[in-house]
């Protein structure tokens, strides 16, 4: 895949995508062409909304199930797990992880999501929950299906699960996206190829057959890795490696 | 010690509106009728480097209380708590790339021992096209306090415009009006945080 990669990036570069990725069409006319500003992590930036919205949103961690219809989402039942950690490997607990998804066959339940696929009455594609003391979260859901988008010709979005977190600070926010192993179509999606090589498979959730429930559900995993409480300026980290 | 490598971002998509702007989730409204503190409303548009509304983003904010003081573990001065005001928002954009909150003006928190911010709100844009979030900040335009801001003197000058908020007074309430430009003339500036 031949694209024009953009120099501004926000974080380590050898970690985050940049904002202009021109594979991924979506990117041309909304980043910034102007250096970002580098500024000192202050206490607004080390303070966040993680702990105290994170206590007042309630847990609804099945998609199989919370639809409100008293039915069981169609396809593959799936447990996805793993642990939030900050990067010096220490637990992020308490903190609200945010996930939705594509149904079975790889519809979102959303106006704009119109590809002639069918939706599941039994499927919203979306769910909360809270990870515990040591950081664990859970998720208990189908497996998505693939989609098409208009980005290109014949263009297909890999399986993936869309995972908001709002960690422990300002800083700490994240919003990313989980692929599922062994996918041919990674290598073709611009917004999985954005992400600079060495870390694209931390974006790859691992099959775990200790997670795997005989006779329920097939397990995987993921975890993942925040700016912790002790975060440094992006600045920093970039100077201190030359 | 030991240290892992950081998850990367991706962009928040297009279908992000039935769970992080579900009604329990979505956050426009930040006071409550026992909050502290003078009202504001915050208003504007998200563009994108051809002045076209941004209509399927996701804006985050998070600011102080009237006092300025954080609802966090990690601010721990003697500054009262508001028990009304987490200072969390979270907002949509409309078909005209419109957001908005309803809000009160926060506080000076600190920057270090012997200095003071002015008072701002950090606000986070998400968008499909987007594969990371911005950071921005919004200011008062009608504040002193900016003049002696140490991180408004990290921005250059003539990009400082770029993060005041006018205020207005429409009936009767105090609006400041925000615009996010993603790119191009008057590109909003954002920093590496």
């Amino acid at each position: 895949m031949i694209t024009t990669i953009g120099a501004i990036v926000r974080g380590e570069r050898d970690v985050f995508p940049p904002y202009l990725y021109v594979a991924y069409r979506s990117t041309i006319l909304r980043s910034p062409h102007q250096p970002l500003v580098d500024v000192p992590l202050t206490l607004s930036e080390l303070t966040g909304p993680g702990p105290a919205i994170s206590a007042i949103t309630p847990e609804d961690g099945d998609l199989t199930r919370n639809a409100g219809t008293d039915g069981e989402a169609i396809g593959q039942r799936i447990i996805v797990t793993g642990h939030v950690l900050d990067e010096q490997g220490a637990a992020v607990p308490n903190t609200l992880v945010e996930v939705w998804q594509a149904n079975a066959a790889g519809r979102y339940l959303h106006q704009n999501d119109r590809w002639p696929a069918p939706l599941d009455a039994n499927f919203l594609g979306i769910g909360r929950c809270l990870t515990a003391a040591d950081g664990a979260y859970r998720f208990l859901t189908i497996r998505p299906g693939a989609y098409p988008w208009k980005n290109h010709p014949n263009a297909w979005r890999p399986a993936h699960i869309h995972f908001s977190l709002l960690g422990p600070s300002a800083a700490s926010r994240l919003v990313t996206q989980m692929y599922f192993p062994d996918d041919p179509l990674h290598a073709r999606d611009p917004l999985f190829t954005a992400v600079p090589e060495a870390a694209r498979p931390r974006l790859i959730a691992a099959y775990d057959h200790d997670i795997t429930e005989p006779e329920w559900a097939l397990g995987y995993r993921f975890d993942v890795v925040l700016r912790g409480p002790r975060a440094t300026p992006f600045e920093a980290t970039r100077e201190s490696r030359r | 010690m030991t240290t892992l490598g950081l998850t990367p971002s991706q962009t928040v998509g297009p279908f992000h509106h039935p769970c992080l702007l579900r009604d329990d989730a979505r956050r426009n409204v930040l006071v409550q009728s026992e909050t502290a503190g003078e009202r504001i409303r915050i208003e504007g548009h998200v563009y994108d480097g051809d002045g076209a509304p941004v209509t399927d983003a996701l804006v985050e904010i998070w600011q102080a209380n009237s006092y300025g003081r954080y609802h966090h573990p990690a601010d721990q001065r003697a500054v009262p708590v508001d028990p009304a005001f987490a200072g969390f928002g979270r907002s949509g954009t409309d078909e005209t790339g419109r957001y908005w909150f309803e809000t009160v003006k926060p506080g000076r928190v600190p920057y270090d021992g012997n200095r003071a911010q002015a008072p701002h709100i950090c606000v986070t844009v998400f968008a499909r096209g987007l594969l990371n979030h911005l950071v921005t900040r919004l200011y008062f335009a009608d504040e002193r306090a900016n003049a002696e801001d140490p991180v408004l003197e990290r921005v250059p000058e003539h990009r400082r415009a770029t993060l005041l908020a006018a205020r207005a007074v429409v009936g009767g309430v105090v609006v400041y009006r925000f615009d996010v430009i993603l790119q191009g003339a008057g590109e909003t500036a954002f920093f590496n945080v």
